[in-house]
This record gives structure tokens, C-alpha cells and sequence, in this order.
């Protein structure tokens, strides 16, 4: 599983960069999504991955053998929620971007 | 009473950007209740450097999850310091905000803003684990991108695109940095971390982690090659706006390295510190150069922040006592100075109508004060003695010549001349010049008249000279804090102790 969330990992984030280094507008704001949930799926695969057992406390106050770490999950959660704050925010510049100087693509902007 | 003071920087700049949002539309109240916050939030940082001074760490367990479980938030003399720096512009830009600003902007919630920015700027400075910092940059980030493209001007929105999407890609990197040192050490709290890393053998992966951090760091500091979002976006926003982001924002990105390069990545210094000498040596001198090649004040000052940049990066780069003192110094000095200068740049502007130095010119005639007034800040920053700028370069080429990195004292001080050069282009053409255009049919105001009408901008611009002057004539008392806050970062067992044994 490891591995296979790994190479998603990877391959999110190549294609994150690759549209980034795009001069269009609406590929930039794409790879800006992508970049945010590469680097999510990034802090879940490298907190280790635990499969069947949720992190509580037994009925007896004793703890299972393994769980899943919910740090990373707690992690992501306030990753994701910032990340999605500023896609927002960046749709909106764009939008406004557009708006003043009816251009969509970054080489356009003149200073 | 030290656990309600360690909150206070967060706490003072949150209720007053709150206050500020409720009364949106009333611009007289807004301007007491921000003046009345930045006091507050000076006062408190005042209290906490003399606390500091006498208990040398402050830390707090938010909620008493005993760290490095919980939020720990944590003071020590390089935190107090720079939240005192922080609180001290904060208030003056803010007086001078008050005067610039026009009332658009403040109806859209200017002020709301630049709390909510100074809040995220203190709270990178007391964050005790690895991914508060991270949150606290965001905070700071998305108040800034708010405040970079709040009034919609065109060039405004050019430069809020350039600045937003390259921050986020270091944000992104941040956070992949706090994943990577999450694998591998299991833990995020910062003393915890360096704990691991100290003990056992030291993970190759830890030096990836290191580069990935420095990276983002690194583009939010503006350092070489990663400089170019900071020319692009800061000449356009309104001066109170370039003027706190110039003194603030980088320099939390330095504030990070500082942390990072003195706490946790010490295992690989040889590699890690190389990496950052080349790379300070490399952004002085590229800044300056591109600095003189600008033809427009603001211009001319953002790409001097680039360069200043490099001699901050040289202090933890160098890594000896000495060289973080000085690089401590330096920063210090430098929020000052260079805060001052794109303030001053905002009243040439102001009387002249233009910041491009072919259409200006005679301000010296006119206006001899506030012409020495900048003369100590443009001095200052290219180092002249015995201006503050002098004291910081002096110390850091020490530095730098007592561990024979002969290459970069030679850089720096060549970086130091350019400077020179680069602030005489502005004083020739701004000050010394005559104006190009007609003087008979100009309507400038007088000398007494401008310092009369327009106080509220002159005030902040005399009080960091004299700041400046001060510690340049008598800069024994901020080097013995800059030596302290360096001899803490030296040691950071005492860091590792005091917040892992706390209660």
C-alpha cells in the first residue's frame, strides 16, 4: 500500500509543478490544487500507514497492539483547510486579474 | 502572570484586528483602536524582553498538554527580540498608515489586516513546534496577500499573483518538511526533534529534510535564486504596506533559518551551512547589483532588501557565537533602517508626485531636516561609521575572518561600497539635483509646513532615525541581547531542557 501511495504521491506532484510552470492562468490554479493535496498525501504516507484499528482506548483502559496515528490525519485536516483558503483566494485574484487586464495568461501581464 | 504574558503577543493584535473588523466603516475609532493596540502590543513586548532578561526562557503548554504532546510556545531572547522589533515598527507604520492610507482601503479593512499579519508575524516568533510555524506563516501569508492586492490597482493584482503563487510553493515545501520530519522523528515539537536528531546516529533523510526546509525558507526570505517574487510585487502596493512587509516579512523567513539551522539541522553543518554561505554570498552581491541598475527609488530599495538579505544569512551560515550575534544585530538595524527608507521614499513621493529619479530633484533646497533624515538611514544601511549599519557589517566581517571565509568578508565588503554607490545615486539625483522641471510654478510645501501638516508621517520617520542614531552611538545594550539571544542559540541543550522539563 506504501508503495503504491508513494508513486501517487510522486506523480501528483510532478504534475502539480509541471502545470505550474504553465504560463496559463487556469492550469496555474490547477497545479496550485494539486500541490496542496500532493503535499497532504505526502504527510499521510510518511506517518505511516496502519490498517483495521482505530487510535481509542479499550473498554479495560489498555491500548491495541496497532493503530493508526492520528496526528498526520489531524495534520492534513488544518493543511488542507489553509490550502483550501488560499485556492480561493487565488480563483478570486485571477478572476480579478482578468477583469482589470483581460489577459489569462501569465506572460501577458505588462508591468 | 508569565503564562497571560507569553499570550499576549498573539492575544493583543487578535482582539485588535477583531475590533477593527466590527467598526469597518468608522474611520476615527478605527484609528484609535489601532493606535491603541500597537501600544498595548509594545508594552507587552517590552515586559516580556525584561522577563526574558531575568528567567531566560518563557514557555507555555497551551491547555497544559504536557509538551511535547501539546502546543508549546516558547521565548527566548532572539523570540523577545524580534517580537520588541515587530511591536515597535508595528506602531510606528502604523501612525504613519494612518496618515497615507486612503479611506478605501481602511473601509475594506486595512487595519483588520495589518493585526491579523502582525499576529501571524509574532506568532512564527513563539511557535514551539514545527507545524505551529507553519500555521503562523499561513496566517501571516494570507493577511499579506490581502493587504498586497487590497485598492485592486493594476499593477497592484500583476505583482499579488507573482507574490502569491511562488509563496505558496514554499509553503508547500514547508509542509512537506514538516511530513518528512514527522517520518522520521515521530514528533514535531522543535526541542523534541533536535532531542532525536542529537541523539543516535543522524539520518541522511534528516540533511533531505534540511534542504527542503531551506528551500522554502529561503524563498520566503528572498535569498538567492529565489528572490524575484519581492521586486515584482512590493513597489506597488501603498508605502505603509511595502514598509511593513520590507521589515517584517522576509525577516520572518530568517527568523526560521536562524531556528532551524541553530536547533535542529546541526548534524550535517559542513554540507547544510555551505550551502547557506554560498547562498548568502551570492544574494548580497546579485541584489546590489540588480539594486543598481533600478532607476526608481522604491525599486531600488526592494532590490536592497534582497542584499541586506545576504549579510543576515551570513550569520547562521558562518555559525560561530559572533556571527549569529552579528547577524541578530544586523537584523535588527536593518528593520529599522530599511522600514525607514521606503517610508521616506512614500513623502518624496508625496511632495514630488513620482518616485523615478530622472523626474525628481532639489529636495535638499528645500527640505534640508528631512534630507539628513535620510542621509542617516541611507548611510546607515550601506554601513558608514558609526551609523548602526557600520556596527552590524563590522561584526559579521569579524566574524567572518576569525574562521578565515576569507571569499565572503571579501564579497561582503564589496557589497558594502556598491551600496554606497547605489544610496549617493538616490541622494545625487533626489536631493542634490536640481528639480528638472520648472521650479517657479511648483506649489511644494515649506519645510515647517510639511512636518506641520503631515506629523503623523514625519513622526515615524525621526523616531527610527534617532532609533538608529542610538544604536549606532551606543550600541553596547542591544549587542549584549544580540549576544545573549546568540550564546542561547549556541546551546540549544538549555532550549531541549527548559521546554521538555517544564511543569
Amino acid at each position: 500500500m506504501e508503495f503504491w501511495l508513494s508513486i501517487l504521491t510522486g506523480a501528483l506532484f510532478a504534475t502539480s509543478i509541471y502545470l505550474l510552470l504553465h504560463r496559463d492562468f487556469v492550469k496555474l490554479i490547477i497545479g496550485v490544487i494539486l500541490l496542496g493535496n500532493a503535499t497532504a498525501l505526502f504527510i499521510f504516507t510518511a506517518g505511516r500507514l496502519v490498517r483495521d484499528n482505530a487510535p481509542l482506548i479499550n473498554n479495560d483502559g489498555t491500548l491495541t497492539e496497532t493503530f493508526a496515528d492520528p496526528l498526520p490525519q489531524a495534520l492534513i485536516l488544518t493543511a488542507l483547510v489553509i490550502s483550501f483558503g488560499i485556492q480561493a483566494f487565488a480563483l478570486i485574484l485571477f478572476k480579478k486579474v482578468y477583469d482589470v487586464h483581460g489577459v489569462d495568461e501569465a506572460d501577458d501581464l505588462q508591468r | 502572570m508569565e503564562q497571560i504574558l507569553i499570550l499576549l503577543p498573539l492575544l493583543i493584535p487578535f482582539v485588535t484586528a477583531l475590533l477593527c473588523l466590527l467598526f469597518r466603516k468608522r474611520e476615527a475609532l478605527q484609528h484609535v483602536i489601532t493606535i491603541c493596540g500597537s501600544l498595548a502590543l509594545l508594552i507587552a513586548a517590552v515586559l516580556i524582553i525584561q522577563q526574558v532578561e531575568t528567567h531566560e526562557f518563557l514557555c507555555e503548554q497551551v491547555s497544559g498538554w504536557k509538551s511535547p504532546f501539546g502546543i508549546t510556545l516558547t521565548i527566548d531572547m532572539l523570540s523577545a527580540l524580534m517580537l520588541g522589533i515587530t511591536a515597535l515598527i508595528g506602531l510606528l507604520v502604523n501612525l504613519y498608515g494612518i496618515e497615507s492610507i486612503d479611506s478605501k482601503r481602511k473601509k475594506f479593512g486595512y487595519f483588520c489586516f495589518y493585526h491579523f499579519l502582525l499576529m501571524g508575524v509574532n506568532g512564527a516568533f513563539i511557535a514551539g513546534d514545527i507545524f505551529n510555524l507553519y500555521v503562523w506563516f499561513e496566517v501571516m501569508l494570507i493577511s499579506s496577500f490581502v493587504l498586497l492586492v487590497l485598492g485592486n490597482e493594476k499593477l497592484q493584482l500583476v505583482g499579488g499573483v507573482k507574490y502569491m503563487i511562488l509563496n505558496f510553493i514554499g509553503s508547500s515545501f514547508l509542509l512537506t518538511g514538516v511530513g518528512m520530519i514527522y517520518g522520521l522523528a515521530g514528533s514535531l515539537n522543535m526541542a523534541d526533534v533536535a532531542l532525536f536528531f542529537k541523539s543516535g546516529d543522524y539520518d541522511p533523510l534528516a540533511t533531505v529534510a534540511a534542504t527542503i526546509f531551506m528551500f522554502s525558507f529561503a524563498l520566503k526570505a528572498a535569498m538567492f535564486p529565489i528572490f524575484f517574487w519581492l521586486p515584482a510585487s512590493y513597489p506597488f502596493t501603498p508605502i505603509a504596506t511595502t514598509a511593513i512587509f520590507s521589515g517584517l516579512l522576509t525577516k520572518v523567513g530568517v527568523y526560521a533559518l536562524l531556528r532551524f539551522f541553530s536547533l535542529i539541522f546541526i548534524g550535517d553543518v559542513g554540507f547544510t551551512h555551505t550551502i547557506l554561505l554560498a547562498g548568502a554570498g551570492l544574494t548580497m552581491f546579485t541584489g546590489v547589483l540588480a539594486a543598481l541598475a533600478q532607476n526608481k527609488i522604491k525599486n531600488i530599495l526592494s532590490f536592497h532588501i534582497i542584499s541586506q538579505i545576504g549579510y543576515i544569512v551570513m550569520g547562521p551560515a558562518l555559525f560561530t557565537p559572533l556571527a549569529i550575534a552579528g547577524s541578530i544585530f544586523y537584523i535588527i538595524h536593518h528593520i529599522l533602517v530599511k522600514t525607514n527608507l521606503f517610508l521616506i521614499s512614500g513623502v518624496i513621493e508625496k511632495i514630488k508626485g513620482s518616485d523615478d529619479l530622472d523626474n525628481i530633484g532639489g529636495l535638499y533646497r528645500k527640505y534640508p531636516i528631512f534630507s539628513g533624515l535620510f542621509l542617516i538611514s541611507a548611510f546607515s544601511l550601506a554601513g558608514l561609521p558609526p551609523l548602526s549599519g557600520f556596527w552590524a557589517k563590522f561584526v559579521l566581517i569579524k566574524a567572518g575572518f576569525e574562521i578565515q571565509e576569507y571569499v565572503i568578508v571579501a564579497v561582503a565588503i564589496v557589497t558594502g561600497i556598491l551600496t554606497l554607490f547605489s544610496m549617493s545615486k538616490i541622494w545625487n539625483n533626489a536631493f542634490w539635483k536640481t528639480d528638472p522641471k520648472d521650479s517657479k510654478s511648483k506649489r511644494d510645501p515649506a519645510e515647517g509646513t510639511l512636518f506641520k501638516t503631515q506629523w503623523k508621517m514625519l513622526l515615524p520617520i525621526v523616531l527610527m532615525a534617532l532609533c538608529t542614531l542610538v544604536i549606532g552611538l551606543y550600541s553596547w545594550p542591544l549587542m549584549k541581547y544580540a549576544t545573549i539571544a546568540a550564546e542561547q542559540l549556541m546551546s540549544p541543550q538549555d532550549y531541549i531542557g527548559h521546554i521538555l522539563n517544564t511543569r
